[in-house]
Parts: structure tokens; C-alpha cells; sequence
């Protein structure tokens, strides 16, 4: 017993020191700007740099709507699967799992093929075009994470029963999805968004081929050109995600009908 | 014509027919229960009244429209289902208010309704509580006036009780039967339970392998059955193979017995076999006054039940249930001892298929 409790605590030093020691040195790494004192240089030369807000602000703009439009396709996707269609969930879920297994640089040579100029839908052709299959290429990669995280959210809930007793009084499909679907799973919905978040922040492959002014390019062109500043973004990268991970914890717990034993 | 009017109702799953040819008519302000066992189609005539299933053939008419192909929110039927489905994300209040903020009915409206139907069911001050803070008989009581808030034209009631404990169960059909009364509302209620389909119907329709067995009012269910399988569904039933003697007279006879039915045995052969039925409370242990059969057996079990007793007394190779009350002066006889029972003739069902 006692020698099984000393493994378990060395494996999980082995774990915590895996995962936190290249954090630590890169963010050690990101201090030393200036020559034998630690200071934030590194960090005022990227926020400072105009080219970081315009993708840091565009990356976030796509980020939203990337999570409204998972949002808008997985919610009443997953909710008419668990509802209609029990037997097609394997189905369902494979297709989902597929942008994990297809690289982003097949998808976006597909989109390029398919919607290049000379193509029945032009979208590359055009600024918002580009932005659109960005967008679309965003929630496809988003995908796996969102729909999981829904799924997960709507077994907790009786979906059949009480989606006959909204109709029983009266209600409508518009009004049960966003009245009592929606609010049930919105923590999943959420807890999806925030990956969501942190894809899209971090994503290179699609907006670097598509050529749009991305978060995630920004950052492979600073990593080319400069020394500390790589270093100080994926230290920012990192805390944007964890404070995605923070929130999903925070909305989590303060929901209180989810306390409920359903 | 019937406030509610179900015709020639008929489903099929692929090649298995659930519902066959299921006809009903009840009045308004009437409360049926559609009893029987598991996979008799019970529920499935229920969810098709409701609209959640379509029908194979078959009409159902409320008040007169046919509303066989209206959509379930199209139907004005409200519904309490044995897992309550009250709304997670909704407070009481809420809830309860659910069907008439779909129906955009004014604020100041639903309030008072909602006040109203929390008073009924003696819930007055739990608005603000979330379902998870309820107990199950709470929440019950806010899946009916949640049901009843739109006031429906048709209440249907699926197993709402099979989720509770007993005593609960028992205090709430009370209360779920003086709330239908009051509100006069018709009413189907759907269980397997035969105590609860009893006590608080109009009405009972039995029904076995998707056909309604019989329908009738509970006292004449219980009493005078028309098939087998009613006889042994609703309530306990001993059964007696008996040689027929005499088929003009009613003449069989029980083991060494000879008993005198006072009736016509239809198509009945001189020692061929019949099937006889009775109740455990028409059986009594010893000789009385008015019950001139006497059956002679061995006392086989004993379940001491609390007010009653429960005996089975082995007469011929056929165990026969009787009840006694318990009386502390007077124990029951010991297990194998020679005993007499007593009933009387008009007491004895005759079984037909």
C-alpha cells in the first residue's frame, strides 16, 4: 500500500514536471529581453506592435462567430440525433470525429479547389468569401470538440419526455430548442465555445493559406523574425487558454439548476 | 355523442400490431383508466390520444374535431408522465406558467394562474424552488397543475405515480382524483396498478395484447368479469378445475365435492372439465351462516399481512387464497392442519377464454 502510494505520487511529479517544466523555461525564456535582469520587454514589444491587436482582434472576431455558428449547426444537430435518429448516433459521431483525422492542409487545398475563383462559388475571390470559408473551416476543425461537449450535455437530460411535455403545452420546435434545450445544455455549449476559443486563437494551417490576417500566423511571423517575442505570445497563447479552462469551471459552478439530479 | 371519441383506433409497429381495433367513448368529466400489463398497448393509445404517436387507422375526436392528425401542441391535451419532466432550467413558477407563456397569455394572467394552481395542489409557497429541491410526490403534484395551468381539454395521466413510494402513491391518487372532480376535467389515466385503476376511476378499460378486454365501472369489473384473463388481472383470483355432472343444473364437482352452481352450464359436456373462480374475501375459514359449500383442505401458508391475514389452504392439489382479519384473541390455525372452508355457491365465477 504504502509503496504504491510513493509510485503514484513520483508518477504524478513526472506529470507535473512533463507538462510545467518547457512552460517555465519559456517563460523564463520570454523574461530575459534585456541583458542579465529579468524584464517584461519582450511582452511590451508585442502588445505595443499594431500587427498583434489587428490579428489578436480579428482571431477574436472569428472566434465568435466560429462558436455561434458550431453553436447554431451542433445544438439542434445532436438534440434531433438523440430525439429522431438514436440509431444514426455512431454515424453522426464519426462524422464529427473526421476533422481529426483529416489534416487542416487537406481541408483548406479542398476549399481552394472548390472555391476558387474560377469555381461555380467564388468565395476566394473576395475578402468576406475568404472570411466565410475561414469561418466555415473553423467550425468544421471545432467540430469533434463541440459536439461532444453537447452530446454529453444533452444526455443528462430526458430529451424525449421533456420535449413531449413542452409540446403537450403548446410549444413549437423553435420555442423548445431555445427555451429548454438550449438552456439546459448551454454549460456544455459553453464548456465547447471555450475550446472553441483557444482552436481558433491558435489555428495557423487555414488562416495562413487562405491569407488572412490571423492570431495564429501573426505568431509563426514573429517566431521567424524575433528572438524573445515567440516566446512572450505562446506564453499569452497558453493564459488565454487556461483562462478559457478557468471559465468553463466558473460558469460551471454557479449555474444552479445544474445542481439538479435530472 | 361522446366528449371524447376514439374509433377503430389501430397501430402497428412494422408487422407487429399493438393497438387493435380500440374503441372508446368518454364523457366529459369522466376519468378512465386504461389498465393492464406491460406491452398491452396501454400507453400507446394513451401517446396517440396525446398526438406523440401517429395512428396506423383509426379516428380520435375531442369535443367534436377530429384531431387524429393535429400535431401534439395543436391538441390543447395536457400530460403528466411518470418521470415528471419538469423543466430543470425553470422554477416552479415557471413551469407551471411554461404553457401559457408559449400562448403569449398577458403577465398579470399567468401570475394569478400560476398562484392559483400552486394553491390547488397545496403548494403555495415553493414558486420560487427549482425542481431538484423537490421531492418526488412535489414534483408530481407541479407536473399536474403544470399540466392543468393551460386549461386543457383532455388530461392524460402515464403511470404519474409508478415513481413513488407507497404511501405517497396513496395520498396523491386521492389528490389527483378530488382535483379532477373539482376541476370536472375528463380524464385518462394509464397504470398497471389495479388498486389504483379501481379506486379511482369512472371507469376501467381492461386491456390484454393491444384489445380492450372489458369496459366497465370498477365495481363491475371486479365482480363480474368476462374473460379469464380479466378474472385473474384485476384483483387476486383462485382458480378450481371442476368435473361438470349435470350441465342443465349446474352440477360440478371440486375434488370429493359435489356443488351445486344453480345455473346453466352453456356447451358444457357431462365430465368435462370447467374452471371456476372466487375471490380470496368470498372464502372464509370454518363453517358460516349463508356459505353452504364447504371445501376441506390443509392450511399450506400463512402471510401474516398486518391488518389481514392471508391464508392458502391446499384443497385436492388447488391452492385457494383467503383473507381473514386479524384478530389479536384468535390466531390463525398452524401450517398443515386440516381446515374447512365455507363460501357460497353464487360466489363462484365460471371462466370462459
Amino acid at each position: 500500500m504504502r509503496t504504491q502510494r510513493i509510485w503514484s505520487i513520483i508518477a504524478l511529479l513526472f506529470g507535473l514536471l512533463y507538462f510545467a517544466l518547457p512552460l517555465i523555461g519559456t517563460l523564463e525564456f520570454s523574461l530575459r529581453a534585456r541583458r542579465g535582469v529579468y524584464s517584461l520587454d519582450a511582452y511590451r514589444s508585442v502588445l505595443s506592435d499594431p500587427q498583434f491587436r489587428e490579428t489578436f482582434g480579428y482571431s477574436i472576431v472569428m472566434a465568435i462567430f466560429t462558436i455561434l455558428v458550431g453553436a447554431l449547426i451542433v445544438v439542434p444537430t445532436a438534440y434531433w440525433v438523440r430525439l429522431k435518429l438514436p440509431r444514426l448516433r455512431p454515424v453522426v459521431e464519426f462524422v464529427t470525429l473526421l476533422p481529426l483525422v483529416i489534416p487542416p492542409i487537406v481541408i483548406v487545398f479542398g476549399y481552394i479547389r472548390l472555391y476558387n475563383t474560377s469555381s461555380f462559388l467564388p468565395l476566394t475571390g473576395s475578402i468576406m468569401g475568404t472570411n466565410v470559408l475561414l469561418l466555415l473551416g473553423y467550425t468544421t476543425l471545432a467540430l469533434p470538440y463541440m459536439y461532444r461537449a453537447v452530446d454529453t450535455g444533452l444526455r443528462t437530460l430526458d430529451v424525449a419526455t421533456l420535449t413531449e411535455a413542452a409540446q403537450s403545452l403548446g410549444a413549437g420546435w423553435t420555442t423548445i430548442l431555445a427555451r429548454l434545450i438550449l438552456p439546459n445544455v448551454l454549460i456544455a455549449v459553453l464548456s465547447g465555445a471555450f475550446i472553441t476559443f483557444a482552436i481558433v486563437i491558435g489555428e495557423f494551417v487555414l488562416a495562413s493559406l487562405l491569407n488572412r490576417p490571423a492570431f495564429g500566423p501573426y505568431m509563426q511571423l514573429v517566431g521567424a523574425n524575433k528572438a524573445y517575442e515567440p516566446a512572450a505570445l505562446a506564453v499569452i497563447a497558453f493564459s488565454i487558454t487556461w483562462i478559457c479552462m478557468g471559465l468553463i469551471q466558473l460558469v460551471t459552478r454557479f449555474s444552479k439548476h445544474t445542481k439538479a439530479k435530472r | 355523442m361522446a366528449f371524447l371519441d376514439i374509433e377503430h383506433l389501430e397501430k402497428s409497429f412494422g408487422t407487429n400490431r399493438v393497438v387493435k381495433d380500440f374503441n372508446l367513448e368518454i364523457e366529459q368529466g369522466e376519468f378512465i383508466s386504461l389498465l393492464g400489463p406491460s406491452g398491452c398497448g396501454k400507453t400507446t393509445v394513451l401517446r396517440m390520444v396525446a398526438g406523440f404517436e401517429s395512428t396506423s387507422s383509426g379516428a380520435i375526436r375531442i369535443d367534436g374535431q377530429d384531431v387524429t392528425n393535429l400535431r401534439p401542441n395543436q391538441r390543447n391535451i395536457g400530460m403528466v408522465f411518470q418521470a415528471y419532466a419538469l423543466f430543470p432550467n425553470l422554477t416552479v413558477a415557471e413551469n407551471v406558467g411554461f404553457g401559457m407563456r408559449v400562448g403569449k397569455k398577458p403577465k398579470a394572467q399567468i401570475k394569478s394562474r400560476v398562484e392559483e394552481m400552486l394553491q390547488l395542489i397545496g403548494l403555495p409557497g415553493l414558486g420560487g424552488r427549482y425542481p431538484f429541491q423537490l421531492s418526488g410526490g412535489q414534483q408530481q403534484r407541479v407536473a399536474l397543475a403544470r399540466a392543468l395551468a393551460v386549461q386543457p381539454r383532455v388530461l392524460l395521466l402515464d403511470e404519474p405515480l409508478s415513481a413513488l413510494d407507497a404511501k405517497i402513491r396513496v395520498s396523491l391518487r386521492e389528490e389527483i382524483r378530488e382535483i379532477q372532480r373539482e376541476l370536472g376535467i375528463t380524464t385518462i389515466f394509464v397504470t398497471h396498478d389495479q388498486e389504483e385503476a379501481l379506486s379511482m376511476s369512472d371507469r376501467v378499460v381492461v386491456m390484454n395484447g393491444g384489445v380492450a378486454e372489458q369496459t366497465g365501472e370498477p365495481f363491475e369489473i371486479y365482480n363480474h368479469p368476462k374473460s379469464r384473463f380479466v378474472a385473474q388481472f384485476v384483483g387476486t383470483l383462485n382458480t378450481l378445475d371442476a368435473t361438470v355432472i349435470d350441465a342443465k343444473t349446474g352440477q360440478v364437482r371440486v375434488g370429493e365435492t359435489q356443488i351445486g352452481l344453480n345455473r346453466e352450464l352453456p356447451g358444457a359436456l357431462a365430465g368435462s372439465t370447467i374452471n371456476l373462480a372466487l375471490r380470496p374475501e368470498v372464502v372464509s375459514l370454518g363453517r358460516k351462516p349463508g356459505r353452504d359449500t364447504i371445501l376441506k383442505g390443509r392450511l399450506a401458508e400463512v402471510h401474516f399481512l398486518g391488518s389481514t391475514i392471508r391464508m392458502r389452504v391446499d384443497v385436492d392439489g388447488a391452492l385457494i387464497s383467503l383473507d381473514t382479519f386479524n384478530t389479536p384473541d384468535t390466531p390463525p390455525p398452524r401450517i398443515g392442519d386440516a381446515v374447512e372452508l365455507s363460501l357460497a355457491e353464487r360466489d363462484l365465477l365460471v371462466l370462459t377464454d
